[in-house]
């Protein structure tokens, strides 16, 4: 076990990154989820229908998400250990919303056949 | 050539973060030594938070694809006029507003706690807190409209599928809780930090772990605005 210690320093790791980041990057991601929330907003505004709706509006979340994580939240600046941690295992969650597809569906047609639409 | 060499670079940044991955996950000790403890907590509560809300979401999405009902229009249903015609989903889009800005005062302030500029971290988060009060003020507002007005109860409402009522005011409340808990969070913070609890130690990630779970609820905010209003 090579545990040099020069690669373990807690004082240099826990605050040096997050002091120098100037304010106006705050400001600038603010003002882009200013924007991206209008624009989801407007996907409603003007009624975008069909693939088209469902389409921006991921994108919208997605991008609005990924912003608020990487810099609000600093995420960028952490050690990849601790955001391979924190941002892989919600990934299963994919495999529920999967099985909950297939599984309501069968509840849907089980209410419309067996129980005439009600239920 | 010169991409070439670029491309080369970026290939070894990637090998010296794996190396650093592995590095920490085989340290024989804490994985996350190298961190802020009270930073790596908050982060697995607020992963276990996600899959809470998860759940919730994904309870929602199968009683909507299951309901033999028509779902509710949601641009109607919180749609609010001024005197004139009514504008769809304006309420909600206010609340987005404001916790968005909510969020980008929180981040301020935690840059200005690592700057150690007490008076200004301090005023940054009580304007944080008043936001999501502000948020919190919008949502009794919408709650009592719609359960008065519009007669929505968790077992059925006048528009159609049952179900809306009982994710609406599931996901919804939940969140607005989590809202409620932040604020008191974050006026707590504040306090401490107007006080100088934190200037002998001169340690302020207490100032970054309340912005981490402040940033949270927004986080939430967004998925549930799109899958809950505008989907």
């Amino acid at each position: 076990m090579s545990h040099d210690a020069s690669s373990v320093n807690p004082v240099e790791t826990a605050h040096d990154n997050e002091e120098h980041h100037p304010i106006s990057l705050y400001l600038k991601v603010w003002g882009y989820l200013f924007i991206l929330s209008a624009l989801s907003y407007a996907v409603d505004y003007f009624e975008a229908q069909g693939i088209l709706r469902w389409l921006l509006i991921i994108i919208f979340m997605m991008l609005k998400a990924g912003l608020i994580v990487t810099f609000f939240m600093h995420m960028a600046w952490e050690r990849l250990s601790l955001a391979y941690a924190i941002l892989v295992p919600p990934l299963i969650l994919l495999v529920l919303v999967r099985i909950m597809i297939y599984e309501s569906d069968y509840i849907f047609w089980t209410r419309a056949i067996f129980l005439g639409g009600e239920g | 050539m010169s991409q070439a060499i670029a491309q080369n670079a970026k290939a070894d940044d990637v090998m010296a973060g794996m190396r650093e991955v592995a590095e920490d996950w085989s340290a024989d000790q804490e994985v996350f030594r190298q961190t802020n403890w009270g930073k790596v907590m908050m982060w697995i509560f607020l992963l276990s938070d996600t899959f809470i809300f998860s759940c919730f979401l994904t309870a929602y999405m199968t009683m909507r694809i299951s309901a033999t009902l028509p779902w509710p229009n949601a641009a109607e249903v919180f749609a609010l006029s001024f005197g004139g015609e009514p504008i769809p989903l304006i309420l909600i889009a206010i609340m987005t507003f404001v916790l968005i800005s909510s969020s980008g005062t929180m981040a301020m302030a935690v840059n200005f706690g690592y700057r150690r500029d007490r008076k200004k971290t301090a005023i940054l988060m009580v304007l944080t807190a008043l936001f999501g009060a502000t948020f919190v003020g919008m949502q009794a507002f919408e709650w009592s409209k719609l359960i008065i007005e519009e007669g929505v109860r968790p077992w059925g409402n006048p528009m159609g599928a049952p179900q809306f009522g009982a994710s609406f005011f599931m996901i919804t409340g939940f969140h607005g809780f989590h809202v409620t808990c932040g604020v008191i969070l974050l006026l707590i913070v504040a306090r401490k930090v107007a006080r100088g609890d934190y200037e002998r130690s001169g340690d302020y990630s207490a100032v970054e772990i309340a912005g981490l779970y402040w940033h949270f609820v927004d986080l939430v905010w967004v998925f549930i605005f799109a899958f809950f209003y505008l989907w």
